[in-house]
């Protein structure tokens, strides 16, 4: 039966690699000739599988494990109009109406349906059919299915997706068209994701020792925990002296390589961790740090930076729909301008009349913070926000097996950087930022210089403000957008700029990064809950012995 | 015993309606009852909705005539998601509104510091959402699910061919009382279907944690071990957004580690990209997306009263939605609001649940329910993919805790207990 089947197969890949190929006329002259002789034989065989008609209408009946059935007997007969078909059950778009299967064009609840077998407009949208449902193991079945069937496409990315599916599940039948895949191959990536693939199907199957050392001798270039799951469960099995000796050896680099990505991961971890306590920070290392406001209301300028963001999406997805992916591009801007101005308006009304009295701004910031949400709260109601990711951030970049760097993190570290660059800049080198230094150093001194004291107050505590700003638009991407994501930022932002130096944006920085980087670290061993107390003791302690932080402002102005 | 429960509750109700009438003939123009939920502060989020859901069905009772031939009013407050304060304002409505039963809480910890207060001044509290049991109280009852209508059916689910057979767990949470007694369940559960504790981690987090980049990725690593790993998720609140965020990121898919929420439902999803989540799961007993003309009835309600067809519905509302049609049913019953005569004649109460059920108050002071499994799908809603057969009665006390499993929770005569090993009588 499995020789049935697996000639049966190889017919079939044969036949989706002439659908499939671009030179689709040259490929139907080889295909009885060279590529696949059995073409010619197979197709008459007594009992005639169901037709390929007969099976898709298969997939929309009966419970899961009658579709599993038809899913499986579908991909035996490697029809390639199939791949549409499964991927379209793959990604929810498969429907039922009328007896009927229909592919629907999107996700959307008034989506286009076509017949998937004539094509023909269906006539009606997905709300009005009923969706073929999946589950997860039917899904596990799919992915693999549509593996093998993707194995010959022409696009190579396909051809290594194809090749990653199978990996999961290794069926040992695949490895032959994977050979065949494999000789035919040019793509690098596509070629590593099959000998990957191929390996790990030849070294648990039963074929000669030599091609199994082989294969476990192949397995040792890759760094995945699932190669290393594979060869620690071969050793506990009954082996040759020369495979185990492959098998040990390959595990013993493949454990070597994971170990040193994984430290490579916690770093990046703690980096990325690091940019979001950096981005909450900054612009309290303004408002706080420099001008010596406890703002409490910080985090809600960022929650409102999110909201900003929010917004952005929102008018993009009303008239400019095909651009939504950039509307985070132009929240920056929006959300500096929109919290910078709120910034400014709370200097003007309230703060400027408590300079000097910490505890009443304290509790006056407080008040404003209270409102601030609450305001949120009654426009937007109280249910979290939907902040799209935009497809240029989502998803992850595998370095390899053991390490994916999540393109958000990545781009919120350089965002991080990039912003903080520009702060130190302003505050060096421009007219402004020398009025915001002189101010604070000796207001009387700047004031009798002709420096507008009030105005200067009024932007820095506005350019602080509108920095926690542009933080929520990066948030947004990793938490909630919620009248309560400030409250979740304003402890972290604090510890930050009280361990990095008040006063001093270097120190924030290094403040930040090293909080990161020591939590990631800790949380492994400890826990999060532990790892995060650990943290805060360890500062109370740092702070009794350096009152100012890692980086204490030196001179007669810190005195006054 | 159920001819014994009702000519008790028609005993207690004649009693108690004729004390009640010399007191308050002349004050009690409207029936009050209490809505008890946090519109603001961290809980708001889920909390609102239910006062929402509540003050639609008292509108709706009212159109329909009243409640013996009164019309009843919903007295809301905030408890600003502050446990004292819950505690205050439940006193405020026992002792100054006079209120004849409350809907309200949503964490367990709320639950836990308001119980004093209601069994101190004798109300009523309907509780509507899925809590860890290990409790029955003689003045709450308990309308969302206990840990056996729950946590175990979601696991024996996952532990089945459909669900994919795992056989390493993860078990996720919040760090709180929900969390970590269910886990305690759990873990014993697991245990005694052989699962050994080489192959379950548990870890938990603070309220409100952003970065899951270490847990995901400890997550990947374990389950890489060869052998197929489910995580089980008690993670409550706002925590669960970027939580899945670092899921579909990692690009940790369904079919190979499945998460199973036990608090994550349509409102919280409403709050998310669900395309990366698609096949993770979440257990309840009851989704928006059950086909049953009683669901769908009240969804139309639900959009009209609240004038925006894209809300959702969920759960607890489900919860609220039973609970307070069998206090209606109960006073009717009675012919009163006394809490005495109401508290016992609402045990056996039977009413339609929404997905097509009929779900009965039991003398643990719990009701029976279906429980659902569904997967998540792009749209923000969830595919229906495994279902019990019959109703699941709610337990009050574990029977995978050895020290609870010898308790019962039976507040008609001759036990009268909440936590008893022998009958009071």
């Amino acid at each position: 039966m499995r020789a049935y089947s697996l000639r049966r197969f190889i017919t079939a890949m044969a036949l989706a690699v002439a659908a499939l190929s671009p030179s689709f006329v040259c490929a139907q002259d080889a295909a009885p000739s060279a590529d696949a002789p059995v073409a010619v034989e197979a197709a008459p065989t007594p009992d005639a599988p169901p037709s390929y008609e007969a099976l898709v209408l298969q997939l929309g009946n009966g419970g899961f494990d009658d579709k599993i059935k038809a899913v499986e007997t579908l991909t035996a007969t490697g029809d390639a109009r199939s791949i549409l078909v499964l991927q379209a059950m793959m990604d929810g778009n498969l429907y039922m109406h009328e007896s009927q299967v229909f592919i629907a064009e999107s996700g959307a609840r008034d989506a286009k349906l076509r017949n998937a077998l004539s094509n023909a407009d269906a006539g009606v949208t997905a709300a009005t059919a009923s969706r073929v449902t999946v589950n997860n193991r039917l899904r596990g079945i799919l992915r693999s299915a549509l593996g093998a069937l993707t194995l010959f496409s022409p696009d190579p990315a396909l051809r290594a997706n194809g090749a990653a599916a199978l990996f999961r599940s290794r069926p040992p039948e695949m490895a032959e068209p994977l050979a065949a895949a494999l000789a035919k191959e040019t793509d690098p990536a596509a070629k590593r994701e099959m000998e990957h693939t191929l390996a790990a199907i030849r070294v648990t199957g039963a074929g000669d020792e030599a091609q199994r050392i082989a294969a476990a001798a192949a397995l040792g270039n890759y760094a995945d925990p699932e190669t290393r799951a594979i060869l620690t469960g071969l050793l506990t099995g009954d082996l040759s002296p020369g495979l185990r000796a492959t098998v040990t050896s390959s595990l013993s680099k493949v454990e070597g390589k994971l170990a040193f990505w994984g430290v490579i991961n916690n770093v990046f971890q703690g980096v990325s961790l690091g940019s979001v306590l950096l981005l909450a920070a900054i612009g309290l290392a303004i408002t706080f740090g420099v001008m010596g406001v406890i703002n409490m209301a910080h985090g809600e300028m960022i929650m409102i930076g999110a909201y900003t963001t929010y917004m952005v999406q929102e008018l993009f997805r009303a008239y400019l729909p095909g651009l939504v992916d950039w509307s985070i591009v132009l929240s920056v801007p929006a959300a500096f301008l929109l919290t910078g101005a709120i910034g400014v308006a709370i200097e003007r009304g309230v703060i400027r009349f408590l300079y000097g009295r910490a505890l009443e701004t304290l509790l006056a910031t407080w008040g404003i913070s209270l409102i601030l949400q609450q305001a949120v709260r009654t426009i937007f109601g109280p249910t979290n926000r939907e902040v799209a990711t935009p497809s240029w951030m989502s998803g992850a970049w595998e370095v390899v097996g053991g390490l994916t760097l999540t393109y958000n993190r990545i781009a919120i570290v350089i965002f991080s950087l990039v912003v903080l660059g520009m702060i130190a800049l302003l505050m060096r080198h421009s007219t402004f930022g020398l009025h915001m230094r002189a101010v604070t150093q000796n207001r009387r001194m700047a004031s009798s210089l002709g420096i507008r004291t009030g105005a200067v107050d009024a932007l820095t505590f506005g350019l602080g403000s509108g920095i926690a700003g542009i933080a929520g638009v990066a948030l947004s991407q990793i938490s909630n957008v919620s009248p309560n994501l400030g409250q979740s930022f304003i402890i972290d932002s604090f510890m930050v700029v009280v361990f990095g130096g008040v006063g001093n944006l270097w120190g924030t920085l290094v403040g930040a990064f090293s909080l990161g980087l020591v939590n990631k670290f800790l949380e492994p061993y400890a826990g999060a809950v532990l790892g995060k107390i650990f943290v805060l003791v360890a500062i109370i302690l740092f702070i009794q012995k350096r009152p100012r932080g890692l980086f204490a402002l030196k001179g007669r102005s810190v005195e006054a | 015993m159920s001819k014994f429960v009702r000519a008790a509750a028609v005993a207690a109700a004649f009693v108690a309606s004729t004390a009640i009438a010399t007191v308050s003939a002349q004050a009690q123009e409207t029936i009050k009852v209490g809505v008890l939920h946090s519109l603001s502060g961290t809980m708001a989020i889920s909390e609102t909705t239910l006062k929402d859901t509540m003050l639609m069905m008292v509108d709706d009772l009212n159109s329909k005539g009243g409640l013996l031939g009164k019309k009843v009013e919903a007295v809301v407050v905030d408890i600003a998601s502050d446990w004292p304060l819950a505690a205050e304002k439940a006193r405020d409505l026992l002792a100054k509104d006079k209120v004849d039963a409350v809907f309200g809480c949503w964490t367990s910890v709320c639950r836990k510091s308001v119980l004093p207060v209601f069994e101190e001044l004798n109300g009523l509290l309907f509780y509507p959402v899925q809590y860890e049991g290990e409790e029955s109280s003689r003045s709450i009852f308990y309308t969302g699910a206990s840990p056996n209508q729950q946590a175990i059916p979601a696991v024996d689910y996952l532990m089945s061919k459909d669900g994919g057979e795992a056989k390493r767990w993860v078990l996720l949470g919040t760090d709180y009382v929900y969390p970590r007694t269910t886990n305690k369940i759990l873990q014993a559960y697991l245990k005694s279907k052989g699962v050994a504790q080489a192959d379950i981690i548990e870890s938990y987090t603070p309220f409100g944690h952003s970065d899951w980049q270490t847990i995901v990725s400890e997550v990947k690593k374990f389950a890489s071990a060869g052998k197929k790993t489910a995580v089980v998720s008690t993670i409550n609140g706002d925590a669960n957004v970027p939580f899945y965020k670092e899921l579909g990121n990692q690009g940790i898919k369904a079919d190979q580690i499945p998460v199973v929420a036990f608090s994550v439902g349509e409102e919280e999803l409403a709050g998310l990209d669900t395309g990366p989540l698609v096949g993770h799961l979440a257990a309840w007993n009851y989704f928006m997306s059950v086909k049953a003309p009683e669901n769908a009835a009240f969804i139309k309600k639900w959009h009209a009263f609240i004038k925006d067809t894209k809300r959702v519905t969920n759960d607890p509302m489900e919860a609220h939605y039973i609970g307070f049609n069998m206090w209606v049913q109960a006073v009717k019953q009675s012919g009163t609001t006394n809490v005495d005569a109401v508290r016992q004649a609402i045990i056996g109460q039977k009413f339609k649940n929404l997905t097509g059920g009929t779900s009965t108050m039991l003398v643990n002071h719990h009701i029976t329910k279906p429980v659902l499994i569904g997967e998540i799908q792009a749209n923000g809603q969830f595919d229906i993919v495994s279902q019990t057969k019959d109703l699941v009665p709610g337990d009050a006390w574990s029977d995978f805790i050895p020290e609870s499993a010898k308790l019962t929770a039976d507040w008609t005569y001759p036990w009268v207990c909440g936590n008893c090993e022998k009958p009071k009588y």
